[in-house]
């Protein structure tokens, strides 16, 4: 299949290059761009693994075409912490243990990040429903929402905002 | 990271002990790599030259495979190889020793790959290499199999039916010890002590009742991975995300039929298992397509796959039958249990058979056991695996007597619980076990002691059940070795793949016998040729059975280091001693040094110190766990909410309290889901009819409440810390306990998992 140019923002930095048609958002980080921390765990939107913030909203990277991402900015789980530091919902997922296999870890991240931004101070009503798109089989979620909470808690304490 | 001990968040340790490091709840080794995105799993692994795999799977339950035609798939631009059964080793027909389990290899062998018959929709029938994924699947849709397409077998009342179509024709079953041909039982065991029939006799009451229970998923969020090279000496190496490197390694040296030392397995992350990923399934083919292409060869399953052909854990029967003398003491129990196996013999009825009657101390007993081949997936281990069916049937029955009684639910139990001294209905006595111990938490939870009101709004219901669970842990063989570092910490290389912190519960063992802060240890998880044969991380061993050798290790690295102090200080190794991190001179108080100022001086006093400490663990120390629910039942819908939910466990020992509570947390709500919604359906035709995670509904975040859990530490007596094993126990109640609450809430007794909503309206119905 003839491939065709994007321009596109991953974690800060423009990148230019040719994608097939048919690839995802996904098989693009992944592949292309060895940005291996998104995760595939069913392809089809429904597990929450490969989320990524495009144009600051939390999606599901297996639901984009690659094509559709052009001009746009994306952010992927190794774009959250800056400068070596991590963002206060990483810090708390590890502080909290709010992770076991780690592997629904990132788009967990993602969305918990996405979820902050706009909502700094969610309930844990709130915080169920904005993560209810994130499938977690170790944990019982349990201590992803504390993590969540904890992260909400170390923003309102003055703490530079969630990346 | 400062190791701090602080309160775990409402719910009290309560082992009284003065360890330094356990206990404490230091941030995991791998943690910052995992909220980073650093860390690899299989999927993630890149090589130069890489050919991406498929797999093309069986559209029929049951088929003999007449032909396979592949020549116009391998005519297409950009496939380097393609497989059939034809190309697969013919692998001996014997067992191999898995740990948790054993497996038939030429049964491993064709589960991978069919040879000349397909026993459940999904089972690869060819696979091809290709340039990039989209050939390799391109390449599947070229390849034709001739199909005789036979009637499947669904379920193990159909498998036991009379004239029902046997699924292996090679398959000679094992009827208590007689053998049998032409049918789909595996085997029939039994355990038998006492007086059965007596003890039914001189019962004032006897409980009968049969449950039964859908298949279902481990669910890991981690579809299968597997890469491979096949070398030209001969040698494989494969890095896949597996729950064992070594039981991945024999399981893959048996099918290619390759001396074990052949076979290299490199673990990578892995993305949960639940007992799911100790199986093979990609690795072997992967290694035979490279071997075919002269390239390492990587194949990624699909969520379909993931369901169709992985896993699952067995549905089936259980029936229990309980006798009770006028005050309530069990005088007689009866079980029979039959797990369909799927595929290929080897469901974990055996299991299920030891933890049938574990909670309770009944003299009389039979247990009979039924492994039953039907056309689904081969079945897996799934956390605990067969403890949840079991206790489902026993706490349903066990429930029923007290209410008959007139009794209290704990009262009950806690006059028949099992302990020290009891004999398991299956033989073995118990050591000190925890079950009266988390009956007596439970009854004092704040959570039983809340009053639940029994009316909800718009007419819904409510109600709260009970219900006990056993697992009895494994131990088996770990190898750990420690080497100090001249800056005072320690390097830990051990062969347990990491599935949920074990890497940190390690380490943290380590550290406590070297007296140094958790975060000074670095555990790493290494391949098969760079530790020694670990097995499985499963059946909760390895917090116990690798942090038992993690202790020995330790010790011998402390040994080692008396001897280079007693160096130092021109005195015998004896006159040293150690004592929280620091070395010292038994008769001059004066001389000692702490471990990070001796660690300097491991130059001038020799050298290099290391020490490797190896077990091989028969015996494990048995958990327990109550869980309390309460649920509330909309009459409109028969949807169940979970409204609270608690966990009690007897852990022996919690080295880090959060993630012992994570453990109980998830496997709970594992069982939320397994009572609730979780099934596989199944038409006629034996095809899965919800292999997405949309159709097969695992709970998400809005349907649950959060998980309250209360970590009782009775010290296992085996182990140098207490620790008895976390991680299956926490899924052995749930489904009894929301049938319980349901039960309570709306008056009809389920029998039949999951409890979904249309069953609870017809429950409902049939109740008017």
């Amino acid at each position: 299949m003839a491939k065709i140019p994007i321009q596109f923002t991953v974690n800060g930095e423009p990148r230019e290059m040719m994608v097939e048609p048919a690839w995802t958002l996904l098989r693009t980080l992944r592949d292309e761009l060895l940005l291996t921390g998104t995760k595939e765990g069913c392809s089809n939107g429904n597990c929450g693994a490969c989320t990524v913030l495009v144009e600051g909203r939390s999606v599901n990277s297996c639901l984009v075409l690659a094509p559709e991402a052009d001009g746009l900015e994306v952010t992927t789980v190794e774009g959250i912490a800056r400068n070596g530091k991590l963002s206060h919902v990483q810090e708390a997922f590890v502080q909290e243990g709010g992770l076991q296999c780690g592997f629904c870890t990132p788009g967990f991240i993602i969305s918990a990040t996405a979820l902050l931004r706009r909502n700094p101070n969610p309930t844990e009503e709130e915080i169920r429903l904005n993560l209810a798109g994130n499938l977690c089989r170790c944990t019982g979620y349990d201590k992803i929402i504390k993590a969540v909470m904890r992260a909400s808690a170390a923003m309102a304490s003055g703490g530079a905002p969630a990346t | 990271m400062v190791a701090t001990r602080k309160p775990a968040t409402g719910r009290p340790v309560n082992g009284k002990h003065n360890y330094k490091v356990i206990g404490t709840r230091p941030i995991r080794h791998d943690g910052l790599d995992k909220v980073t995105g650093r860390a690899i799993y299989g999927a993630d692994i890149k090589l130069p030259g890489l050919a991406h795999g498929a797999v093309l799977r069986s559209p029929h339950a049951h088929a003999i495979i007449k032909k396979v035609d592949t020549s116009r798939a391998e005519k297409l631009a950009g496939v380097y190889a393609v497989i059939t059964g034809a190309d697969m080793p013919k692998a001996d027909n014997r067992e191999v020793d898995l740990g948790e389990g054993a497996a038939n290899l030429k049964w491993a062998s064709n589960n991978v790959m069919a040879d000349d018959k397909v026993n459940y929709r999904g089972q690869p029938v060819a696979a091809v290499a290709a340039v990039d994924q989209n050939t390799a699947l391109q390449a599947l849709g070229l390849i034709k199999v001739d199909y005789e397409v036979l009637p499947a077998v669904r379920d193990v009342r159909e498998a036991m039916a009379k004239g029902a179509p046997v699924i292996l024709s090679g398959l000679v079953g094992d009827d208590l010890g007689k053998k049998v041909k032409n049918t789909n039982m595996a085997r029939h065991f039994r355990h038998e002590f006492g007086n059965l029939d007596e003890g039914f006799k001189k019962s004032k009451l006897v409980v009968e009742h049969e449950y039964e229970l859908a298949t279902v998923h481990q669910g890991y969020i981690e579809p299968h991975n597997a890469t491979a090279q096949w070398t030209a000496d001969n040698r494989v190496t494969v890095w896949t995300s597996t729950q064992g490197a070594f039981a991945a390694r024999r399981q893959i040296a048996g099918i290619l039929r390759l001396d074990d030392s052949r076979v290299k397995v490199i673990p990578l992350e892995i993305g949960g298992g639940f007992g799911g990923k100790i199986p093979v399934y990609g690795e072997p083919v992967a290694a035979v397509l490279s071997r075919k292409c002269a390239r390492p060869v990587k194949l990624l399953m699909d969520r379909k796959a993931v369901f169709e052909s992985t896993g699952p854990t067995p549905g089936g029967t259980v029936k229990v039958k309980i006798g009770v003398d006028a005050k309530g003491k069990m005088l007689a129990a009866d079980a029979d249990i039959r797990f369909e196996s799927g595929g290929y013999p080897g469901s974990p009825v055996g299991a299920g058979a030891m933890c049938v009657f574990a909670a309770y101390n009944i003299p009389n007993t039979r247990i009979d056991g039924y492994d039953i081949v039907t056309n689904k997936p081969k079945s897996a281990a799934y956390r605990a695996p067969g403890s949840t069916h079991v206790a489902f049937a026993t706490e349903g029955v066990v429930d029923e007597i007290a209410e008959k009684l007139g009794m209290d639910k704990i009262d009950f139990r806690m006059m028949n619980s099992a302990k020290e001294g009891t004999r398991r209905a299956d033989g073995p006595i118990f050591p000190k076990i925890g079950h009266e111990e988390c009956l007596a938490a439970a009854k004092n939870s704040p959570h039983w002691k809340s009053k639940l009101v029994k009316n909800g709004p718009n007419g819904k219901k409510r109600g709260r059940g009970i219900a006990s669970g056993y697992w009895f842990n494994i131990g088996l063989k770990s190898v750990v070795t420690i080497s100090v570092n001249t800056d005072g910490t320690a390097a830990l290389v051990e062969g347990s793949t990491d599935i949920g912190g074990s890497r940190a519960s390690i380490a943290m063992q380590a550290a406590e016998v070297l007296g140094i802060p958790a975060e000074d240890v670095r555990p790493v998880v290494v391949d098969t040729e760079s530790i020694g044969y670990t097995d499985v991380t499963g059946g909760s061993r390895t917090c116990y059975a690798t942090g038992y050798a993690a202790y020995n290790a330790a010790q011998s690295v402390v040994s080692i280091l008396k001897e280079r102090a007693a160096k130092l200080w021109d005195i015998k190794s004896n006159d040293v001693d150690f004592k929280d991190g620091v070395f010292f001179n038994k008769s001059d108080a004066e001389l000692k040094l702490t471990f990070k100022q001796l660690a300097k001086k491991l130059d001038e006093t020799g050298g290099p110190v290391s020490a490797t400490g190896s077990v091989d663990l028969s015996a494990a120390g048995g958990g327990y766990g109550i869980h309390i629910a309460d649920v509330e039942v909309d009459p409109e819908t028969g949807k169940t909410d979970v409204l609270r939910y608690t966990a009690i466990q007897d852990v022996g020992r919690a080295i880090h309290p959060s993630y012992v509570e994570g453990q109980i947390q998830g496997g709970a709500v594992q069982g939320i889901g397994w009572a609730l919604n979780e099934e596989y359906f199944m038409d006629q035709q034996g095809r899965m009819s919800n292999s997405s995670f949309l159709d097969y509904r695992m709970p998400t975040t809005l349907d649950l409440p959060m998980i309250e859990t209360i970590v009782l530490e009775v010290p296992n007596p085996i182990h140098p810390f207490g620790v008895r094993g976390v991680g299956e126990t926490p899924i052995a109640p749930p489904v009894a306990t929301i049938a319980n609450a349901l039960y309570d809430a709306v008056g009809v007794r389920f029998r039949q998992a999951p409890m979904k909503p249309g069953r609870v309206m017809e429950a409902l119905a049939g109740k008017k």
